[in-house]
Parts: C-alpha cells; structure tokens; sequence
C-alpha cells in the first residue's frame, strides 16, 4: 500500500537489529547463567561453557536446597516480604484515605510537611543511630517498620482514591457510614487496581533488598536471602567456603559442585519466582507506573 | 439572601443542629485519626535522622546523645578535606553519576522512539516485555551476572573476543580501572532503559495520530515525523523526567557499587556512599561520616543551582 522508499528498508532493518540486539544483551547474561548452574562444576571450571551445558547435572541445585542457611535465608526472605507487603499496603493506603478527602483540615500542612521527606534525608548513620536508640537494631522489625510508609506511593493511591465520584461516597455518607467504614467497604474493593500495583511494586522490594539488612543487622538468623547471595557474589572465600559445606554433605557428587556453579544456581534459584510470575503481572506493574506518572 | 438563611437556620431544632455538627467534628476527627500515625511516622523516621545531621559539626558520644554531644564546629569537614582520599572519592562519585546522567538519561527516550517505529505489534510487544525484566532482578544477582559475563576465568564476553581473536588472552575486566566508571553506567542502563521508557512509550501513544497524517501530507519523511511531531509531544515528560534525574544526582549507585568493588578496582569505585558506609559502619567514627554525607549533599545543591543555570540560558525552562 505504502511505497517504502529504501532508505525507509534500510532504517527498518537497522532498528530490528538494534532491538534484537538489546533483548540479546538482556537475556543472555540469564541463560549463561542458567547453562552455568545446570552444568558440572569441575567441568564448569574448564571454561567455555556459553549456550550449553557440557557436563548436565542437578548437583548444584540440589546443594543450595540441602544448605540449611539457605533455607533460613529464604524463610527471613518469605517472611519480611509477606509481613510486609501487608502493612505497608494497609497503612499507606489508610493515610491515603484520609489525605484524599477534600474535608480534611489542615491537607495541605500536611502534604508540605510529608513531600518534604521525598527532597531530604537523613543519611544513614544519623538513621542507623535512630535505630539503636529504638531497637531495631538486630531486630525482625526493621526490614518491616521504616517501609511501612512511603509518601511517593501514598501519593499514587491518593490520587486515585480522589477519581473515585464523590456521590457515591457522599450517598454512603447520608446512609449512615463512617469514614473507616467508606475506606474499608466502599473505597478500597474500588481501587484494587492501585493496591495491586503498590503490593507488588513493595513485594519486589522486599524480595530484593539486602542494603537494610547489611547496614542494620548483624545476625546470621536474620539475613535474607539477597544479602547472603551479596556475600557469595562479592567474596571468593564465602563461595569456596559454601561450596566445601555443600560437598561435605554430599560427598559422592563433590566433584560436581563448584563455588562458581553454586553461586548461579542459587541466583537463578532466588530470581526464578520473579521471572516465572513478572510476565503475567507486567501490565498491573505498567499501570503502577503510568498512575504514578500523572499524580500532578 | 444571607438574612434569608440566617432567618432559616434561626428555625431550624437546635438538636438537629447539634447532630450535624458533631457528626462532622465526628468526621473530622476520623479523618484526621487516618492521617495522624503517618505524620507521626515521618516525624520519627525521616525528621528526626535529619536532626541527627548535626552530628556533624558535633563530637558524636553515645552515651550523651545528638543533644548532649560537645559541638566542633567544622572540624570533620577539614578532616575530610585533607583526607587523602578526599579527592579520588569526590572524582568517582561525580563521574559514574555525571556519566550515569549524560549517557543513562537519553538512553529510555531513544529506546521508546526507535521501538515506537517498530510495526509488527508482537515483536514490539516482546521486545518491551523483555527490556522491563532486569528492572526486577535485584542488583546483587544482576550484579553477579554481570561478573559471571565479565568473568575471566569462564565468562562469556572473553570467550566471544578470543574467538574473534580480538585478544590474545583473557581481560580481567572488574580490575581495569580504566574500564569500571564505563560497565557501571553501562550496567545501568542495561537494568534501566525498558523500565524507564514505560512513561515514555506512553507519552508517544498519547500523540494525536492526525498530527502524523498532517506532516504527512506535508511531505514530511520518518525522521521528520519524529523530530518535529514526536519529539515535541513527549518534550513536557521528558523535562519532568530530567528534574527528577538531577534532584536525586549523586544518589544513585550505592548498592550497584557495592556489588561490583573489588580491592583491585578501590580506586576508581570508592564514592561518597561507600566511603560514608565502612567509615561510619564499620569503622564508626559518626560524626566524621555524617560530615562527609552532608558534603556530598551540599555538592549535589551546587549540581542542582548549576544545571537549573544552565537550563536557563541554554533554553526556556528551568526547575524554578
């Protein structure tokens, strides 16, 4: 229909290649890795191991599942994520409420002194000695309680809590309810879309983060999962160290673990949650983001 | 009008009268009950670490407290200015951000304009779905990742080169300083550029499709349609997108750096957070590293006033 002139074909197939190139350059550190964590680890060791195994073989696999710190480190993982997904939702989106609600005395005090915290930090050892004045230092409760408010995604379920028609608060109003019963019954069933997108934004947070852990904790029974993987990743000594653990273990598959090959099959174990369930929750993730982007 | 309503009110039950407003000192109070706890939140977890800033220009003492501490005045700062890493942390922290900025902030637009010219809906579709998933993917194991690519030992980036028998034998790539200032930006925008063009692959959808038409007809080519259609539609996001940029400079890298330093490349990967984070952690000198915090925060202002400057003179807009 359209007479595609050649430079037209030209630019067309140069920004395939650039495309592909990309998704190349983003896939391909994964599937090393995968091939990597599939494969024998004194073969591994050899060297040129890329799109395919050599040597397959489950020993690493099974290594990270037998290590009992692993399994504690998951558990700290699962644990902070759930507890705290759960009250950060349900506690930002309470301040939403009240923030969104035009009757609100004093809303734009308010909304200076907590847009404020968005601009200015603290730093963190003024937070780290915070911490110990209160004792969180050490404690569960650390990973949970400083993120249980965030004003950017206070600020996203307002705004959408503000788009919801005001008759239809107002009618609840004049049948006798309160406002935590609007917010309870009426608003939230109505804004799911929004809680979604702030739970799964914080659960990947969660799931992530090993810099509070580092910075405001010392014990081993509460290190999650990333920050054991940070010190693996980062020292070579933690690595040989789990990787003799492992072997002594289970001493008839040694040979097929190595410190490098243990160290990608607990990456790909601790990202494939992320990888296997983003691709049907990348479009509320989206919606998150453009909410985000027209608060104003 | 008004003597009308006050006659009405005049007649009203006192006690209906009494209902309505409790209700809505009731209300109120509800309302502000919702608000509160957060308020207090921030008090606790965002204002008083501010407070705790004064530490610098104090002799931190555990036992006394921020209030208790003897003051210095700007003693800590003067240490940290004849420190001698004083210059190689301040040259790091500016050039990965600077570079971070300069190379990772046009990166996501260009991304969205080229994929926007994409036709086949499906590839498109695929190509976006796959540039979001690093932004998921913590910097630790992306960060491993990339050491496993970088590796010299086994990974494949020194494989592919000596099989182009580009080299002759492997590079150590985590130790060559030279390099390291560049895998972190790039690094970066591997991580960043699906993720941040969302907003603007949204901006572009947002074009009215008679604007192509029009410059259509006008003769205009591809690149034409881009530069004077598209790129003027997504100009508004792109500018609140570079406020924000520059309003968090200097605060970005910390984790990333963390995972690629090694003591071979300390002295090209040292900045501003690493250094606040071993001085103040682990060495816990407070007072010295809460000093050092507040520099880089007082020359991020200094980025800040400059590119708002710079903005001014170069085009129309600035920050404020």
């Amino acid at each position: 229909m359209r007479i595609k002139s050649s430079g037209d074909r030209w630019f067309n197939a140069f920004n395939a290649v650039l495309m592909a190139a990309i998704v190349f350059a983003t896939l391909a550190p994964f599937w090393f890795a995968l091939v990597g964590a599939f494969n024998s680890g004194l073969d591994y060791m050899r060297g040129s191991v890329y799109f395919w195994p050599r040597e397959i073989t489950l020993a690493n696999f099974r290594a990270v599942f037998s290590d009992k710190t692993i399994y504690h480190a998951y558990y700290v993982t699962i644990a902070r994520t759930l507890v705290g997904v759960v009250l950060h939702v349900a506690f930002t989106s309470l301040v939403a409420y009240g923030m969104s609600r035009k009757g609100l005395a004093g809303r734009k005090i308010y909304l200076v002194i907590m847009m404020f915290t968005m601009f200015f930090y603290g730093g963190i050892v003024p937070t780290y000695l915070l911490y110990k004045e209160i004792g969180l230092l050490n404690h569960f409760l650390v990973f949970i309680i400083p993120s249980m408010l965030s004003v950017w995604d206070m600020i996203i379920m307002m705004s959408f809590f503000r788009t919801i028609p005001e008759p239809i608060v107002e009618s609840a109003k004049i049948d006798g309810a309160g406002e935590y019963r609007i917010f309870v019954q009426l608003v939230l069933p109505l804004s799911m879309p929004v809680l979604a997108a702030i739970a799964l934004f914080n659960g990947v947070y969660h799931w992530n983060s090993y810099m509070d852990a580092m910075l405001f904790t010392t014990k081993s029974s509460l290190e999650p999962v990333q920050l054991f993987l940070m010190r693996i990743v980062t020292s070579s000594s933690a690595a040989l160290s789990l990787s003799q653990e492992a072997g002594s273990n289970m001493p008839e598959e040694a040979k097929k673990l190595s410190p490098e090959t243990l160290k990608l099959a607990m990456m790909i174990a601790t990202t494939a949650p992320i990888l296997v369930i983003y691709p049907f929750l990348q479009k509320y993730f989206v919606k998150g983001v453009l909410i985000g982007s027209v608060k104003g | 009008m008004n003597e009308a309503l006050r006659t009405e009110r005049r007649f009203r039950p006192a006690e209906a009268k009494l209902t309505a407003k409790s209700s809505r000192w009731r209300n109120q109070l509800s309302l502000q009950s919702m608000v509160w706890p957060g308020l207090a939140f921030l008090l606790v977890f965002s204002y008083v670490p501010m407070y705790g800033v004064l530490i610098a220009f104090k002799e931190y003492d555990l036992f006394e407290g921020v209030i208790g501490s003897p003051w210095v005045g700007f003693v800590h700062f003067r240490e940290f200015f004849n420190d001698p890493n004083f210059l190689n942390v301040l040259r790091n922290t500016l050039a990965i951000n600077l570079l971070g900025l300069v190379l990772g902030f046009p990166a996501p637009i260009l991304f969205a304009l080229f994929l926007n010219e994409i036709s086949s809906k499906r590839f498109k579709s695929f190509v976006q779905t796959v540039s979001y998933l690093p932004h998921f993917v913590s910097w630790v194991i992306f960060g491993g990742l990339m050491l496993t690519v970088l590796s010299p030992s086994n990974g494949a980036l020194n494989g592919l080169l000596l099989q182009l028998h580009l080299i002759d034998e492997p590079i150590n790539f985590m130790a060559k300083t030279n390099l390291f200032w560049f895998i972190m930006v790039g690094m970066e925008m591997l991580k960043g550029i699906g993720w941040g063009a969302i907003i603007y692959i949204a901006a572009i959808a947002g074009v009215d499709q008679e604007m192509y038409e029009a410059a259509k007809i006008d003769g205009a080519n591809r690149f034409q349609k881009i530069r004077y259609v598209t790129m003027p539609a997504i100009m508004g996001t792109v500018v609140i997108m570079l406020i924000f940029a520059i309003s968090s400079i200097l605060n970005t890298g910390f984790e990333q750096v963390m995972v690629m330093q090694n003591a071979l490349n300390l002295d090209v990967s040292e900045t501003i957070d690493t250094y606040v984070y071993k001085v103040g952690l682990s060495e816990m000198r407070y007072s010295y590293s809460t000093a050092v915090g507040l520099a880089k925060s007082v020359v991020a202002l200094v980025l800040l006033f400059g590119a708002n400057y710079v903005s001014r003179k170069i085009s129309d807009s600035s920050l404020f």
